[in-house]
């Protein structure tokens, strides 16, 4: 098995992402267009988190129907009421209504007055009430922490590498940000700090995924001083091509199990990392690295030739005018 | 040590040992992790579990920095007054204006000359002032400054009030800290009716004792015919609607000594309390000197009685009488004995999760988590053959570290930390990959002596393999910064995730790998 893996992950594959390019751009194009329609005309489907309201996890001890759970809550003339069975067994609902004033203000009333129709046999799981001003700090909070990490990023990868590679990774982690925000606008993903949380890490890994490709942008520059730079591009995505699979299906593996395991809660988390994966390792190759062909690398990279590489790349060139040594040289020493 | 430096070496063993040692908490059946001595418990203990996994009740409280400037400025009015009049300045019209921060003592003065002087007075009666005039209308109003100063102390008296009210119902482990400017973050491990504990921190409980100002009528009063030195004050529900009081406190309610509830002629709930020395000399001379007028008790802004005093009562003590049941006599005096809040607080947000909940949550975390580190197992075996246990067992010192390192600094760990943890895991194998896919190249170009091939992979990684983990912790940074609750745990596992992953992606692999062509000298290495 490991033979079968290793035979088709062997082989560094020629890809020529940049003769693609443009139908790169045009996809991502289109899906940023449909994102950003998307947000604009639908929105997105905030929880309780961002919304505020109340919202009352129950569980009854027979299995029943939402709609009887809310014939119940009848009387209470509550607002937005949305009764939501979750589970496959039919006895657990989410309760929500949303969060005018009003209704938190009564929050503790509307509460005993649920429970008291609800009758005693019906065990609450879980009861949360966000009030108005909250939600709305924490959208400002939200925006405002997204621009600071985008920021933060960008300057450690331009002190790290050059400012062109902080410009073009801006903007694939922008397109990444806006595409995942778009997903959940379309699919209706209930909008929580959870699913924040997924985005935020989901910027980290997707930044990550990018990194690794402009490190070996960078180690190739060093090495092959006269290689176009398309070539050299290329190359480095394909060089790292094996490795960004590996870590994806190692990452994906770990997300369909929770998908499946991790419960409700962590659902739309995996849901949103798990399609972020794709549109991260996208953005990279079809955005950030090609981006990189509008900024004369050479005159950026020639600056230090000093750098750890400038040996290993001495080395190569030695290396490779020297026949190939046989793999098991009997006058070697063993460690050296 | 086999191409090793001790240094780095020995770092690695003790870290690993260190890993072992404090996740092991987490592993241990709870009746034998009872059984060590206590002493060691304090240090040596599982990761906290957030209240989404524990169940219990989370309280967001919002200090009412509004009300709190309002009541600063109306005692500060009150010294204004007093001032001027000392001063023999003419004016007319004072009161408290605005709303929020923008609140501010305003009067017109007659004789618009006066200003100079007026500004003077005022800047000299309190530290954090500001005076300024259009025409003849004064305002005064405390500095930005001043007001951070007293939102501050508001709100660091409240948690005070707070955890000493929580503390009085015999909460377990409640935690009660500062959030953000003026909000107080109260967290009841267990509690599932958070009900009880939102009645008590709804009222501030604010207590003083006035003299009724006998000879100005309800009537007059209420047209403005009020003494300066008076003022009109509601009545609670079943007394007179109205009384006219004296401004000036006789006692104030930071004087309570004891507070209790009992019964008088066997029927009627009352609150017997005990004042502090200063406070018992004030209500000696205070009753001493006006026996056979009444003494209002007033909460929160409203009359609950209005006893007349029959005698001197030297000692200090006295019974509070109102309409009380005996539940709510209880909970007064559970408010006097911890204090008056300095502002009143609200619930601006409110989590609840029961223990079934939170239980179920555990459940699949932990099913989930087993079963995707095993998948990822199988995965890095399935890529890497033999050298891909080295990674495997590198992951599991990941792991336990990050267990041992969220125990030890007291991080709680939450649902989402829990797909932190997973995620971490899963992610962490990125590492590995980037040494390993280097070491493939290696001997893709032929070079097979074993440690110039690890070596090699190592060290051409390491650009990588840095940047782009650094990168990820100025995301988990930005989740701990923005969070509250599960997601700020989130962060935190996430970041330290980080961490634990460079350690032993790098160190602990390379180290096992090295010490494995120590033992075993493999002629070469494959992939």
């Amino acid at each position: 098995m490991t033979k079968i893996m290793n035979s088709f992950l062997e082989k560094t594959p020629h890809i020529d992402f940049i003769k693609i390019r443009w139908y790169g751009f045009i996809l991502a194009l289109l899906v940023f267009a449909g994102s950003i329609f998307s947000l604009w005309t639908k929105g997105l489907d905030y929880g309780i988190d961002f919304k505020g309201g109340l919202l009352i996890e129950i569980q009854t001890p027979a299995p029943t129907q939402a709609a009887d759970v809310r014939v119940k809550l009848d009387s209470l003339n509550l607002e937005d009421l949305t009764i939501q069975s979750i589970g496959q067994e039919g006895t657990s609902f989410l309760i929500y209504t949303t969060g005018t004033k009003q209704v938190v203000q009564t929050e503790m009333e509307t509460y005993n007055q649920v429970k008291e129709l609800l009758g005693e046999e019906v065990a609450f799981r879980r009861v949360e009430m966000v009030g108005p001003t909250i939600g709305q700090e924490l959208i400002k909070k939200s925006i405002m922490a997204t621009a600071l990490a985008i920021l933060a990023i960008c300057i450690y990868i331009a002190v790290r590498f050059e400012w062109p590679f902080a410009l073009t990774s801006m903007v694939g982690l922008t397109f990444v940000m806006t595409v995942i925000v778009g997903f959940c606008s379309v699919f209706g993903i209930d909008f929580n700090m959870t699913i924040v949380a997924a985005i935020m890490s989901l910027a980290g890994y997707s930044v990550n995924d990018t990194v690794v490709t402009f490190d070996r942008v960078r180690d190739n520059l060093k090495k092959y001083h006269r290689m176009p730079i398309d070539e050299l591009l290329n190359k480095a995505i394909n060089e790292t091509l094996s490795r960004t699979l590996l870590t994806s299906l190692s990452t994906i593996l770990m997300l369909v199990v929770l998908l499946f395991f991790g419960g409700e809660t962590l659902f739309g988390f995996s849901l949103v990392f798990l399609v972020g994966i794709f549109i991260g390792t996208y953005a990279s190759i079809f955005i950030a690295v090609q981006l990189l062909r509008l900024f004369d690398l050479r005159k950026i990279g020639s600056k230090d030739d000093e750098g750890p590489y400038a040996a290993a790349a001495v080395y190569e060139k030695e290396a490779k005018k020297l026949p190939l040594q046989p793999s098991s040289c009997g006058s070697c020493p063993k460690n050296r | 040590m086999f191409g090793y430096s001790k240094l780095k070496a020995w770092t690695v063993i003790v870290v690993s040992v260190f890993g072992l040692l404090f996740s092991l908490p987490n592993f241990l059946p709870e009746s034998v992790y009872k059984q060590v001595p206590e002493g060691i418990r304090k240090v040596w203990h599982p990761v906290t579990l957030g209240l989404d996994l524990s169940g219990g009740s989370y309280l967001l409280l919002q200090v009412d920095t509004g009300a709190l400037y309002k009541e600063q400025l109306t005692s500060l009015a009150d010294s204004v007054r007093t001032a001027l009049v000392d001063r023999k300045v003419r004016f007319s019209g004072l009161k408290v204006e605005g709303e929020g921060k923008e609140q501010y003592v305003s009067f017109k003065l007659l004789n618009s000359g006066d200003y100079s002087k007026v500004r003077e007075t005022v800047l000299r009666l309190e530290n954090g002032l500001q005076v300024s005039s259009s025409g003849a209308a004064v305002s005064v109003s405390y500095t930005p400054a001043a007001l951070i100063q007293m939102t501050n102390a508001a709100v660091e008296q409240s948690i005070d009030i707070v955890r000493r009210r929580i503390d009085e119902l015999g909460t377990k482990e409640p935690s009660i800290q500062q959030e953000g400017e003026d909000r107080i973050r109260v967290q009841l491990p267990g509690v599932q009716e958070p009900g009880e504990v939102k009645a008590l921190l709804g009222k501030t409980a604010k207590m003083t004792f006035h003299l009724v100002d006998e000879e100005t009528s309800v009537y007059d009063a209420q047209r403005g015919k009020i003494a300066p030195d008076s003022m009109l004050v509601p009545g609670d529900d079943m007394n007179e609607a109205f009384y006219v009081l004296k401004r000036a406190s006789v006692v104030g309610g930071d004087q309570f000594q004891t507070a209790n509830a009992s019964f008088q002629n066997g029927t009627e709930a009352v609150v017997n309390f005990q004042f502090k020395q200063a406070g018992a000399r004030k209500f000696s001379v205070a009753t001493r000197d006006n026996i056979g007028k009444r003494l209002a008790i007033v909460l929160d802004g409203k009359v609950i009685s209005a006893p007349s005093i029959q005698s001197h009562i030297p000692g200090g003590s006295g019974v509070i009488t109102g309409n009380f049941t005996i539940d709510s006599a209880k909970e007064l005096a559970l408010m006097l004995r911890s204090g008056a809040l300095p502002a009143p607080l609200s619930v601006v947000e409110e989590k609840v999760v029961g223990p079934g909940l939170g239980a179920d949550s555990i459940e699949a975390g932990f099913l989930s988590c087993m079963i995707g580190v095993v998948l990822v197992f199988a995965f890095v075996f399935l890529v890497y053959g033999k050298m891909g246990t080295f990674a495997n067992i590198a992951l599991i010192f990941n792991g336990l570290l990050l267990l041992a390192i969220l125990g030890l600094f007291n991080a709680t760990l939450t649902l989402p930390g829990v797909a932190g943890i997973a995620l971490t895991i899963g992610m962490a194998v990125d590492s590995n990959i980037l040494v390993f896919e280097r070491m493939r190249e290696e001997l893709k170009m032929g070079r097979t002596a074993p440690l110039n091939v690890i070596n090699a992979g190592f060290e051409n990684s390491f650009t990588a393999i840095l940047d782009s983990q650094l990168t990820t912790l100025f995301a988990a940074f930005v989740l701990y910064w923005l969070g509250s609750g599960p997601v700020k745990g989130f962060g935190v596992t996430l970041g330290i995730g980080i961490l634990t992953t460079m350690f032993t992606a790098i160190m602990v692999t390379k180290f096992l790998m090295l010490a494995w062509l120590k033992i075993r000298k493999p002629k070469e290495i494959t992939l």
